[in-house]
């Protein structure tokens, strides 16, 4: 069996500008989206308490806000999830209350309004925690960029490092545009994710420029484009089926893992999709705009004295 | 050339046994069991304990599956969670007579049931986060401010009778912020001062200022002073919730500083948050008080009729003790206590520092006590307890105290502990909570575990289908992989949580990339018309330098998550992290010893089984044998 039965090498660079036009407007999307809406992150960020309780019958949503209400709960928010039978109670942070006490006062505050609710989790997080966990999210995507960046220009070429990177930022910015267009719960476990594509994405365009510079060496006189085009083509099939099986692993996640792993299935299955999508039509021709050359790749040799075009002397 | 040397086949079986023998223990289970730990840091628990716990269940005819003694305690292994009610009730009478007032915590727990060979080998299984095994989970905040405010206004007071004992005049000495103020009339009083404050308190910084009538000396700390101050405020804490956990009867909490000046407290199993919160935020005090002994008055309390003014307290040993209600010191005026050893005798003693206002108190009462007994009590919840009871030799002046006598090296570092622990340095605030149900953390184990069989079936169903023969190596690399993976994070102790066990499903996604790219490669070969053998030869070679490059740049991804992420993130980090690594040896060792082993052997190799290899141009040849 084998799926991909290519006469000769596709001409992607040919449509290089569409590619890069229509990755732009995605790209352009997905700013105005985060500009727009903005994340919708989680308590985690947010700082603010998080309750879920389980009811054995179908919970009346209704009677939670209206017992929170009384109890002096102002923006809450009530929803099911997963169920109709699991409610999430989300609780702001607040200056003036004893925050660390919140979980307890809501239970009490159900069991009158709407008895019979187990507890299930709460969370907790303070003011100081989400922020912090904001700039550590901050530093460790600053760090995932230097560091592919130098490792790329020390091990192909820097237009190599700097077109992997843009491509793959573009990957990052449009996940977000996602979680901002359908305001998707923005956890901790999502910016895991989005690190993780970050770091895989970024392998993806390695395999792919790690065959221009073999092709690059081996194989003369073929102009850029059709040495891009003849990467592209030779790793295709090994593109599609890594990023297959990653992703019946990530949908195995999405069916089974259940309301925590949701989001996190979520991102990545989307960083997948773009992945193969920008290390393919976004990285290479950027590295095409970008001059790349065979002179990059081959070390000059040392020109004889008198000797002919092929370096030969007697 | 497609031949390992055998060294090479022995490191492949040899890592592949360590792995399968550091993975065992996950799959035993878990059986119930009662531990019985001690519940005050006066209370050891030892092998006398251990025959009191026997012999506690064999009266009660209990049948266990075995009890040990560990450093956390007792451990009693029981056969279901009946016979784990039953025994539990049984040792709470047996060791926890007044419910009141309790000695012991007798907690249920879980124990690995993997066999003591594996145990013996340090094979044990991997510990499951609170997420997965539900319980509560807090963050603390250490108020700094509030520790370094304490310290300087007992330094404060300690300068006010430094100035008075050298007659000194100043203008007064007052805590304005986070430093002391000392005011004089002239010049020479404020550098005479100024050379005592430098002789006796290294850890002051002294700045002057102000003109003419209206001089001032500023005392700040050193910032060596407030990092220790801090640090020691962190630790007092943490040995304070110690004890005070102790009263939940939580099988093992986990008592760890996060950071400079966070402290995480992870209880597994506990749902009642409210008796936990309040636990953690009760303060404990310390008290001296004086011994009565009044001939004849120990008798009668014992008889029931304590004198007017005294109380009864057991001491450490056992015998009974009559206190005077009277307190002569609190513990806000002990600065430290440390363990040490007498300078004389050599034996174990316990150092106290004192305050100024405290050291003169102290001197008085020890003037006017020699030959008698004081009493130190910790007095929590309005019961108090007695750490120790020494006898006044002679008058103590200057602050430092010193008790010794009869005492352990282990004694008196308990001692110490008990009574630094007695109050926290610092006020503390709960910045983070989690708790989790039980429920929850069966639920979250079962669908990780769905997600990474089904995702791992789905991937071998493909790759078998699709590659063949090569492809069912593919497959036992990535088993491979996954069974490092797991022993690595066993032998590592690792906590599993839920992005964890995302973070191994992940792992084996992505790690099969290194496969499909050799046998992509391989077979690319083999159609531009390699012989097999070569082909699997260059296939591997020219995969190793794509495989590096790409595991590199996601290494980097990983770590920069491991260094900056925090709680769940830090668990995938982690995890993703050793998959990597090990991806790069399974996919790339494992999987070539196992081809060599299949094909490398064969002289004249017509065909491999790698699937169908299409040519362009030609009509489809099989190449499966």
């Amino acid at each position: 069996m084998e799926f991909f039965r290519i006469h000769k090498d596709i001409p992607f660079m040919r449509h290089a500008l569409v590619f890069n036009v229509i990755s732009l407007i995605t790209f352009l999307l997905a700013v105005f989206f985060l500009a727009h809406r903005g994340l919708h992150f989680s308590v985690e960020f947010t700082g603010g308490t998080l309750i879920e309780v389980n009811y054995s019958q179908a919970a009346d949503l209704e009677k939670i806000r209206e017992g929170l209400t009384k109890s002096g709960y102002t923006d809450i928010a009530v929803q099911n999830f997963g169920s109709s039978r699991d409610v999430m109670i989300r609780l702001p942070l607040k200056e003036e209350q004893n925050s660390a006490k919140i979980g307890e006062s809501v239970m009490a505050a159900l069991d009158t309004a709407a008895p019979g609710a187990t507890l299930r989790r709460v969370e907790f997080v303070g003011p100081q925690v989400g922020k912090e966990l904001a700039e550590n999210g901050s530093m460790a995507l600053l760090l995932v960029i230097v560091g592919i960046v130098l490792y790329l220009a020390m091990r192909f070429e820097w237009r190599f490092s700097v077109s992997a990177i843009i491509a793959n930022l573009h990957d990052i910015v449009i996940i977000l545009g996602f979680f901002a267009f359908f305001q998707w719960e923005f956890s901790l476990s999502v910016l895991a994710a989005v690190l993780a594509v970050l770091g895989y994405s970024v392998n993806e365009s390695v395999v792919v420029f790690d065959r221009v510079r073999e092709t690059f060496k081996k194989v003369r006189g073929l102009t850029t484009p059709q040495v891009l085009d003849h990467a592209i083509t030779s790793t295709i099939s090994r593109t599609i089926i890594t990023h297959g099986c990653t992703q019946l692993m990530v949908l195995s996640m999405l069916i089974f893992g259940g309301e925590t792993l949701h989001y996190f299935a979520l991102a990545l299955t989307i960083g997948i999709c773009f992945g193969i999508y920008s290390s393919v039509l976004v990285a290479s021709p950027l590295v095409m705009w970008l001059g790349v050359s065979r002179e990059h790749f081959i070390k000059p040799k040392k020109q004889i004295e008198g000797a002919n075009d092929e370096g030969a002397v007697v | 050339m497609n031949r390992y040397p055998l060294w090479k086949y022995v490191i492949v079986a040899f890592a592949l046994l360590t792995g399968f023998i550091y993975t065992l223990p996950n799959f035993f289970g878990e059986s119930p069991a009662v531990q019985v730990s001690s519940g005050k840091a006066t209370i050891k628990t030892d092998l006398k304990t251990l025959e009191r716990v026997e012999m506690a269940l064999k009266g009660a005819s209990v049948d266990t599956n075995g009890l040990f003694l560990d450093t956390n305690g007792v451990k009693v292994r029981l056969k279901d969670t009946d016979t784990q009610l039953k025994a539990r009730d049984i040792l709470e009478k047996q060791f926890n007579p007044d419910a009141s007032d309790p000695q012991y915590v007798v907690a249920l727990n879980l124990l690995s049931s993997s066999p003591q060979w594996l145990t013996n080998l340090h094979a044990l299984p991997m510990y499951l986060g609170l997420d997965l095994r539900g319980g509560v989970h807090f963050l603390l905040q250490v108020d700094m401010k509030g520790a370094v405010t304490k310290r300087l206004d007992s330094l404060s007071a300690d300068l006010r009778s430094l100035m008075r004992d050298k007659t000194i005049r100043h203008g007064g000495i007052n805590r304005e912020g986070e430093r002391i103020v000392i005011r004089f009339r002239d010049t020479d009083t404020r550098i005479k001062a100024r050379n005592i404050l430098e002789d006796n308190q290294p850890d002051l910084l002294l700045t002057e200022q102000g003109e003419g009538t209206d001089l001032r000396l500023l005392a700040t700390l050193k910032p060596t002073a407030l990092k220790k101050i801090q640090e020691l405020a962190v630790k007092q804490n943490m040995g304070t919730l110690h004890n005070r956990i102790n009263e939940l009867g939580v099988a093992e909490p986990v008592i760890t500083q996060q950071g400079a000046d966070r402290i995480v407290v992870q209880l597994p199993g506990v749902q009642d948050t409210a008796k936990a919160k309040d636990i953690l935020g009760r303060t404990a005090t310390l008290e001296i008080r004086m011994v009565d002994d009044t001939p004849g008055a120990l008798e009668a309390a014992i008889a029931g009729q304590a004198p007017f003014g005294a109380e009864m307290y057991v001491e450490r040993g056992g015998q009974p003790l009559l206190v005077k209600k009277q307190v002569v010191l609190t513990g806000d005026r002990l600065t430290d206590a440390q363990a040490g050893f007498d300078n004389q005798s050599q034996e174990p003693a316990v150092h106290l520092t004192l305050d100024s206002a405290g050291a003169r108190i102290f001197k008085e009462i020890t003037r006017e006590n020699v030959g008698k007994r004081m009493a130190i009590l910790l007095i929590e919840k309005g019961k108090g307890e007695v750490v120790t009871a020494p006898v006044i030799r002679t008058e103590i002046g200057g602050g430092r105290v010193q008790i010794s006598g009869r005492m352990s090296t282990m004694e008196a570092n308990d001692t110490a502990l008990l009574l630094r622990a007695g109050s926290l340095a610092a006020p503390m605030e709960i910045i983070e909570e989690r708790t989790i149900g039980p429920s929850l953390g069966a639920e979250n184990i079962a669908k990780g575990f769905h997600s990474t069989l089904w995702g791992f079936a789905a991937i071998s169903l493909f790759m078998i289908g699709y590659y063949m023969m090569f492809g069912l190596v593919s497959v036992l690399a990535l088993a491979s992989n996954l069974l490092f993976l797991i022993a690595l994070l066993s032998l590592l102790q690792a906590t599993l949580t839920l992005p964890g066990i995302a973070a191994i499903a992940l792992a084996l996604g992505m790690a099969i990339d290194s496969n499909v790219l050799i046998n992509e490669r391989i077979r690319e070969e083999l159609r531009n018309g390699a012989s097999p053998q070569a082909a699997i030869y260059t296939g591997y070679d020219r995969a190793f330098g794509t495989i590096l490059d790409s595991n590199i740049t996601t290494l980097i991804a990983g770590i920069a998550l491991l260094v900056f992420g925090s709680g769940p993130v830090r668990g995938f980090a982690v995890v993703h992290c050793l998959g990597i690594l090990t991806s790069l040896f399974s996919a790339v060792v494992v999987s070539r010893a196992l081809v060599n082993l299949i094909y490398g052997r064969r002289r004249k190799l017509e065909s491999v089984a790698i699937g169908q290899i299409w040519k362009p141009g030609n009509t489809p040849t099989s190449s499966v044998n």
